[in-house]
């Protein structure tokens, strides 16, 4: 093989400018490839770990029905105390869990006392919610970066429309399910960042303050969410969650809880997946381009040495030996242009990552810096997809070699 | 079956042709390129087939090389039907049995003239590292290019070609070398140098030489010199014998 190997590179080095075109063209196909899943990759692990990490955690928890009627945030639809009772009991035993945060979510009348708007809010126990969404303290852009009783975290765009800074007394007016009113005054502890995707523009309350203004004689929830400590098992968790909540029932036999993961409750789970299907057909190009560059490479090849084919088959090579002789060739092609632009690729991703030049704004997000990484699987990937694509382009041209008459071969001019 | 495993093949490199014919389909006309050849040539002969152009010399040593098949008629190497062998059969046989020369040398460009001496012994016989050195440069101190090793074809001359090409044809010990025009592109004292190198190698190695030529210069070399004429065995000349047919 050694043998084979050393005549294939030969024979390559023979026609130096059209390999290093071809090999050019194929390492120029892989930068572009690492390049791409580098970007789009980071951009999308960037952007959920946003809308997992500041505002709906890995998966969520609510009682069966509440997600068909999210928008309205319904009260008589919230997980009661001994639902979520035992809904906590489960989470306490699962290992997968890093932490988890119930909250009672509402809409609600938000008044400087000169002007009043509508608000949605959460109810949370603020060291629960800071764990489970960690990147939430980072969203608050005035103020401390906590939440007591009787505080606010208002988001900027309300804050800006409604003139109101940290410091500032707001009352906040709710109807509880009873149909009554009920309002509470705050103290605005912060402005919050506005973040893209459902509960990007809410505010936050203290979980007893939420209580008090909806008049709930014991702790309701409209729902849990939950951080687990590999956001990659997110799919596994919440179908291993679901078959555990699953046969909670109530009166009526019917299941209490529903299980949802970030992928089913935000709209950006669509564009990540555009993103995955857009990284593919850039997989396909890059096969395209190896296939048609070797093929064409090995065609030519084959059709310029039909006489020195003729005679080492004369000699008795065997086809088999012919074949392999081509197909290293192949191979060394897309093996020398998948190296190539693995090393600039990588170069170019940590050049990138060093410098920080990519920024971008997403939604109202501004200014974020992108970090492209790649993960070393991926560049093996790429490699083998090259490699076994230039092994395939070279079949054609090498099965026509090893099956040429070596008669016919050596009457060729 | 195989037909070439070792007890078939006889250590004497006898060539038998019985009544062959080749046709060759042209469009639709047939071309009759050979027609009834019979001969039989000895073991380590030394024999040329002349003839004009188009005359089957180049057809005949096809045949004999395991090259191609008759139409009709057999043909038998060192005790092997060689008509019946398959493809791959028959590179086995080629790549054990015989060697070639080529009239345009054919040697392998990206190949030094040690690799291309060395390449059979390699890629066909797969011989021991060790052993494979010590035939190639037997072979390279026989045709006198033993300084020229490290050359590729590109960089030495036409003759030197050809002794690289002799070269290879024996360092698989084949006991029948076909050569098809050896001198066409040589100049008439390279030419006769490598008539004399083919000679010498036949009175070494006990190899039978079987060549074709319409080089008048070289015609005298042979010691058996069979003439073709329209694909016909029209006649057949023994150094030192009267002319016979």
């Amino acid at each position: 093989m050694g043998n084979l190997f050393k005549i294939a590179v030969r024979n390559l080095l023979r026609y130096k400018r059209r390999t290093i075109l071809t090999t050019s063209l194929i390492a120029v196909g892989v930068i572009f490839v690492l390049g791409y899943i580098s970007i789009s990759g980071s951009f999308k692990t960037m952007i959920i770990g946003q809308i997992t990490d500041s505002m709906l955690g890995h998966l969520q928890v609510h009682r069966k029905g509440y997600v068909a009627s999210i928008e309205n945030l319904p009260l008589n639809l919230n997980l009661r105390a001994p639902a979520y009772k035992k809904l906590e009991g489960i989470l306490n035993q699962q290992p997968e869990v890093e932490a988890y945060s119930p909250r009672i979510k509402f809409g609600g009348m938000f008044s400087n006392f000169t002007e009043t708007t509508n608000i949605r809010l959460n109810g949370v126990d603020p060291e629960k919610e800071f764990k489970t969404i960690p990147l939430l303290t980072s969203r608050i852009q005035n103020g401390q970066k906590n939440l007591n009783r009787g505080e606010i975290l208002v988001p900027d765009l309300l804050a800006r429309g409604m003139g109101v800074k940290v410091g500032d007394m707001v009352v906040v007016v709710a109807t509880n399910q009873d149909g009554s009113v009920n309002g509470k005054q705050f103290k605005v502890s912060g402005i919050l960042e506005s973040a893209t995707g459902p509960g990007g523009r809410d505010g936050y309350i203290h979980l007893g303050d939420a209580m008090e203004v909806l008049r709930m004689g014991e702790m309701e929830v409209s729902e849990v969410a939950i951080r687990i400590k590999h956001s990659s098992k997110v799919d596994a968790f919440t179908q291993k969650l679901d078959g555990l909540l699953s046969g909670e029932v109530n009166k009526q036999g019917k299941p209490i809880f529903e299980v949802h993961s970030w992928e089913k409750l935000s709209p950006f789970y669509n564009i990540a997946r555009m993103i995955d299907v857009m990284t593919i057909f850039i997989q396909i190009m890059l096969i395209a381009v190896v296939l048609i560059s070797v093929m064409n490479v090995l065609i030519m090849a084959v059709y310029e040495r039909v006489r020195e084919i003729g005679t080492i088959a004369a000699i008795g090579t065997l086809p088999g030996k012919i074949l392999s002789m081509f197909m290293l060739e192949g191979l060394c092609l897309g093996l020398i242009g998948a190296v190539i632009g693995d090393i600039v690729g990588s170069a170019i991703i940590y050049i990138l990552n060093l410098t920080g030049v990519i920024t971008f704004d997403f939604a109202r997000q501004t200014g974020l810096i992108l970090k492209p990484t790649i993960d070393p699987v991926n560049v093996l990937a790429i490699s083998a997809i090259v490699i076994v694509v230039s092994i395939v382009a070279s079949l054609q041209p090498a099965l026509k070699a090893s099956r040429m008459e070596p008669i016919k071969a050596l009457r060729h001019v | 079956m195989s037909l070439i495993k070792a007890e078939n093949v006889s250590k004497d490199y006898r060539v038998v042709a019985t009544k062959i014919t080749k046709d060759y389909q042209t469009g639709e006309v047939v071309v009759r390129a050979l027609r009834e050849v019979t001969f039989d040539i000895e073991s380590a002969s030394f024999v040329s087939f002349i003839g004009p152009s188009g005359s089957g010399k180049t057809t005949l040593l096809n045949l004999i090389g395991c090259l191609d098949k008759p139409t009709e008629g057999n043909i038998q190497v060192a005790g092997v039907d060689v008509v019946k062998l398959d493809r791959k059969e028959s590179a086995r046989f080629r790549g054990n049995h015989i060697g070639f020369i080529f009239q345009d040398f054919n040697l392998i460009p990206v190949l030094t003239v040690f690799e291309n001496i060395e390449y059979p012994l390699l890629m066909v016989q797969r011989t021991p590292a060790g052993e494979r050195k010590k035939r190639v440069m037997t072979l390279l101190e026989a045709v006198g290019m033993a300084d020229q090793q490290e050359k590729y074809p590109d960089q030495i001359s036409g003759g030197q070609k050809q002794r690289v090409a002799v070269a290879r044809a024996l360092v698989t010990n084949a006991k029948l070398v076909l050569a098809d025009e050896p001198t066409a592109n040589l100049d008439t004292k390279t030419a006769y140098t490598v008539i004399e190198l083919m000679k010498k190698m036949r009175d070494e190695f006990k190899t039978t030489f079987i060549f074709s030529t319409h080089d008048q210069r070289i015609v005298g070399e042979a010691e058996i010199v069979y003439s073709l004429a329209d694909g016909e065995l029209v006649g057949k000349q023994v150094k030192g014998e009267e002319k016979n047919g």
